[in-house]
């Protein structure tokens, strides 16, 4: 809330640019079973998964290392019990990790006694659930209200917020409902507007939409893009969707049996999956929505004619139309205006049909 | 025992090795039977090797007495301020000074009483509740039953919110600690359970002292252990992200418990505390007899007396209280509150109830002039007692021939050769087969558990008692299961039996279970058979619960796969129904046990020569040694029916693959 500059660029050229870290993790283990961190220890804390299956632990996250920038949309995506929840519980220190470092805003989490650890999770984090997770015997407004009313904020001054937060995600007129009363959809708007009425300045979401119907998902992917244009939150976002990743990130970690196989933005994982596995997934995925000007064109040929001049940061998705039906090249522009490159009707012609990529 | 314990077993060649095994027992403990003389101490436990338990129990207990009775009677003052004030408040009055000078405040006036209750019931289920509970309160008021039923409810608005507090408490210290959980509080709450409360009566009653008190305290103790259970299984039922999310606002542990753990499982633990209500009721029933008054000392002096009228009667109000509160309770455990916008004034947010306290005030006051509304008056009260005497009377005139003749018969040809044989069988051949079937349902840790819990009655000297309370528990807890199970399953098969059915057990389940005696003695006097059926009465509601249960939770895909494959509704029934339904049905017969073991120390106020008799006596006579070890016999005859049955219907599990 504290930065309101409009955002008018897409959000991948925030990704490539330089950025402050908010919350970041160094080598990260958390082993389920008696004995883990003997058994780690042990093992010069880099077990073989063969030595962690031997000794009959479960490794939910295997030496996982990341770095969220302030502002930036990072989201988890695995298939279920790949270790995305305990993870992201890692990160906010909902679940002890067995061996590592958890850094928020420079200083290390884990060493947090349990005061500070209240403290930073009054103010400055806030978390979004699959399931809702919210309160049966409170309203809406009750529910909303709740975390400020943990840190005793006064009556008058709690419910105000809430109602505003209730506003922003457009649920004005609900306040006095149960959460047994509304919809799936409407449950979560809740449980957004909950987490937002702490302000926080990391925002955690774990599946948020994963129990919702695909229609409704959408339309809540559309809400949460708006909303982030909005608040400009550091977000922490877990879903199994791959979709629903390229849609919302700004980066994607890929994780894999609890271990994060390629960070990237949504183009480089597209257009260079560092393994067979990430190339599954993406195997369905129109080119067109991920790759950008940047990466599709090819140096400028000097005093070449422009029929339009395009950011780097397009989606070819987005220019496609009107390129195949030009007769001349665009430019290709960088953040400045100047002219970095030229793309071709040819180039996207075979984007579109599927054609690029692997040359 | 042998049928239960054989069943289970996987492959041939073990099961004919157990077949053998008990074909030798069963020869060995016959022989023996009838040839005592060869090894008399194995069939007759001798007496001079009799353990002097309850001595030392009394001499702990005088010791005890001696050293802290200063305590223990200080608290026992200390509990009887609460008391005072509700059994002045319901039904004795105040009066402060003496003699005529002295200023009196008088008790809640009755037809005040009668309409708050009616204006509850509305609140939480509108005219259908209030009807129910204003009706119920006006039948105890018009029918003369009101001065016993306000004493026995001076004592339930104490032990409620005693136990409830104190059940909560333990199930939140269960749920932080599952150590403590595992170790203490759950061997506990299974002990206190299933021993008898009479038996802890007399060492409460031998440390705090005569009068009400020690029946408070009993009644709690009793009270209290569904509760606990309810707390910590609610707590656990919290789904992991409320959890977490009462973490990640940064709630501290106070306020994560009382603020998001509690809260969010409401409907479990009211579930809890309509169970405390309906125990403490039964209790402060039983508890009601040594001398604190109330409905349960009318019934039970009706029953000894065989005034028939007056023991329906007073019965008939144990009903209708018990009715009152139970449903009362169940409603406010599923009403959902109304929201009011912030800063509603308070007698705004709860109109009901300032209604209510209104409407007692007003008569209150106004009963210091009316009279009538202070007593009531005798000219409306009326009395059905000549009717139930006459009912009875015509019942007996009758039926007499036909009753007894059934009578006569069931104590001829079952009951006295049951009990016979078991108090002649060797007492080594009856544990050592005990601890054979626990051998088989579940290895030797279980054997060895259940050998010794079966010899505790021989060394202890009461193991005649035990036969007797065994005879009648066994045959009461057949009866029951012969009745139950096909009540069951018909109910489970046509919805419009089972819509009949179900509203029947539940007010059943609900009676004290004080309340299945009067039937009983009215129509057979006292003896075993009165008994007998007071127990099956009484027991029979889980063997018909449980069975529907597992009938009905049979999944409809395997229903639908067994009618795919040609099968006729009997063979599904018999195939596929019945066999799936096997482990619930036989928890169901465990608290069918449970149950009757629980009515037998009742049944035993009207005469039965068993355990329960002499927990009776031990009361009377106030000998607290007698008292436990019988007391304990007790629990060790249903731990030992209850970890037999477990184990086996965990192998039925298995071997259905459903665990
Ligand atoms: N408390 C726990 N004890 C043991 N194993 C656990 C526990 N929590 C999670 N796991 C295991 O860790 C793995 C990762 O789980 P999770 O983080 O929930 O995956 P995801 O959120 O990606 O579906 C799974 O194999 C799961 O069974
Ligand atoms: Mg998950």
């Amino acid at each position: 809330m504290k930065d309101n500059s409009p955002v008018g660029a897409a959000a991948n050229d925030l990704a490539t640019a330089p950025r402050t870290v908010k919350l970041a993790c160094r080598n990260v283990w958390k082993l389920y079973g008696a004995g883990a961190e003997s058994f780690l220890a042990r093992h010069g804390g880099d077990p073989s998964a063969e030595q962690i299956d031997k000794a009959g632990l479960i490794a939910a996250v295997r030496d996982v290392s990341l770095e969220v920038g302030v502002g930036e949309t990072f989201i988890i995506m695995g298939l279920s019990g790949s270790g995305k929840s305990t993870l992201v519980r890692c990160l906010s220190r909902l679940v002890q990790p067995t061996a590592g470092e958890v850094i928020f805003e420079g200083r290390d989490l884990l060493k947090a006694s349990d005061k500070e650890l209240i403290e930073i999770r009054r103010h400055k984090m806030g978390m979004v659930f699959q399931h809702f997770a919210l309160l049966p015997h409170l309203t809406v407004l009750g529910n909303v209200a709740f975390p400020l009313s943990i840190q005793g904020v006064d009556k008058a001054a709690r419910e105000a917020r809430a109602r505003e937060v209730i506003e922003l995600v457009g649920l004005a007129g609900r306040e006095t409902a149960f959460p047994r009363e509304l919809s799936g959809g409407q449950q979560q708007r809740v449980g957004i507007a909950r987490s937002l009425a702490v302000k926080p300045e990391i925002w955690f979401l774990d599946e948020p939409f994963s129990a919702l119907d695909p229609l409704i998902r959408r339309e809540m992917q559309s809400e949460l893009l708006r909303l982030q244009s909005l608040l400009q939150k550091t977000i922490v976002f877990i879903t199994h969707d791959f979709d629903e990743a390229i849609r919302l990130a700004d980066r994607i970690a890929i994780m894999k049996e609890g271990s994060i196989i390629q960070t990237g933005t949504p183009e480089e994982i597209v257009t260079r999956p560092a393994t067979d596995y990430v190339a599954e997934f993406t195997r369905e995925v129109p080119r067109a929505k991920v790759v950008s000007a940047r990466a599709l064109m090819s140096p400028a040929a000097t005093g070449g004619e422009y029929a339009v001049r395009v950011p780097a940061s397009a989606k070819i998705a987005a220019i496609a139309s009107a390129i195949v039906a030009a007769d001349r090249p665009f430019a290709v522009i960088d953040d400045t205006g100047k002219v970095i490159g030229e793309l071709r009707r040819d180039a996207v012609i075979d984007v579109l049909a599927g054609r690029e990529g692997r040359s | 025992m042998s049928a239960v314990a054989s069943v289970a077993m996987p492959a041939n060649a073990i099961r004919s090795g157990w077949r053998w095994a008990w074909a030798g027992l069963i020869v060995a403990i016959i022989v023996l039977y009838l040839n005592a003389e060869w090894l008399p101490w194995a069939v007759v436990y001798p007496k001079n090797n009799v353990l002097p338990l309850m001595a030392v129990v009394d001499i702990v207990m005088k010791w005890l007495v001696d050293n802290f009775s200063w305590l223990t009677r200080g608290i026992s003052s200390v509990m009887e301020v609460p008391l005072d004030f509700t059994i002045g408040l319901f039904a004795k009055g105040f009066s402060f000074g003496d003699g005529d000078s002295a200023f009196r405040i008088p008790r809640l006036s009755w037809l005040g009483i009668v309409a708050a209750t009616a204006c509850i019931g509305f609140s939480y289920g509108r005219w259908p509740l209030a009807l129910l509970t204003g009706g119920c309160m006006l039948y105890i008021a018009l029918f003369g039953q009101w001065e016993s039923a306000m004493l026995t409810l001076a004592s339930i608005a104490i032990c409620v919110p005693v136990g409830v507090a104190a059940g909560l408490a333990v199930g939140i210290w269960g749920h932080r600690a599952p150590q403590a959980n595992k170790l203490f509080i759950t061997p506990m709450l299974d002990l206190m359970q299933t021993v008898p409360a009479f038996a802890y009566l007399v060492p409460v009653l031998f440390l705090f002292g005569h009068g009400q008190v020690p029946a408070l305290i009993v009644t709690v103790m009793f009270a209290m252990p569904p509760m606990v259970r309810a707390t910590i299984l609610a707590l656990s039922q919290v789904p992991p992200e409320i959890n977490d999310f009462g973490d990640m606002v940064g709630c501290t542990r106070r306020q994560k418990l009382w603020r998001v753990l509690v809260p969010s499982s409401r409907p479990l633990l009211m579930i809890g505390v309509n169970q405390v209500i309906m125990l403490t009721l039964n209790m402060v029933i039983i508890a009601s007899m040594i001398g604190a008054g109330g409905l349960g000392f009318d019934v039970l002096l009706a029953v000894r007396a065989m005034k028939i009228g007056q023991g329906v009667e007073a019965g008939l109000a144990l009903v209708v209280l018990a009715i009152t509160l139970d449903r009362l309770s169940q409603a406010a455990a599923t009403h959902k509150p109304v929201l009011h916008p912030p800063g509603t004034p308070f007698w705004h947010r709860h109109p009901y109830a300032m209604l209510a306290l209104a409407i007692l005030a007003v008569t209150t006051l106004l009963s210091t002039v009316v009279p009538a509304l202070h007593e009531i008056p005798a000219s409306i009260t009326m009395t059905t007692a000549p009717i139930w005497a006459k009912i009875v009377g015509w019942i007996n005139v009758n039926f007499f021939d036909a009753i007894e003749a059934v009578r006569v018969w069931l104590l001829l040809n079952i009951l006295k050769p049951f009990k016979i044989f078991l108090l002649g069988a060797p007492w080594l051949g009856l544990a050592a087969a005990a601890a054979v079937a626990g051998l088989q349902a579940g290895g030797w840790r279980l054997a060895l558990l259940i050998g010794l819990l079966a010899i505790f009655p021989a060394l202890t000297g009461v193991w005649d008692k035990t036969m007797v309370t065994i005879y009648l528990c066994a045959i009461g807890s057949v009866f029951s299961a012969m009745l139950g199970i096909p009540i069951g399953i018909l109910a489970a098969r046509h919805d419009r039996f089972r819509s009949i059915v179900l509203p029947v057990i539940d007010t059943l389940q609900t009676l004290p279970s004080f309340v299945y005696l009067i039937p009983a003695v009215m129509l057979l006097r006292v003896g075993d058979v009165t008994a007998l059926v007071a127990v099956v009465l009484f027991a029979i509601v889980p063997a018909i619960r449980y069975t529907i249960f597992g009938i009905r939770g049979v999944p409809p895909e395997t229903i639908e796969a067994a009618i795919v494959s040609g099968c006729t509704p009997r063979q599904i029934l018999f195939r596929v129904q019945l066999p799936l339904a096997i482990p619930e049905i036989m928890l169901g017969i465990n608290q069918t046990i449970m149950l009757a073991l629980s009515m037998l120390v009742i049944t035993a106020l009207v005469g039965t020569q068993d355990l329960g008799q002499e927990v009776n006596t031990a009361l009377s006579k106030a000998q607290p040694g007698r008292a436990l070890v019988t007391g304990l016999t007790v629990a060790f005859i249903g731990i030992i029916a209850d970890r037999l049955i477990q184990a086996w219907s965990l192998r039925a599990r298995r071997r259905l693959n459903l665990a």
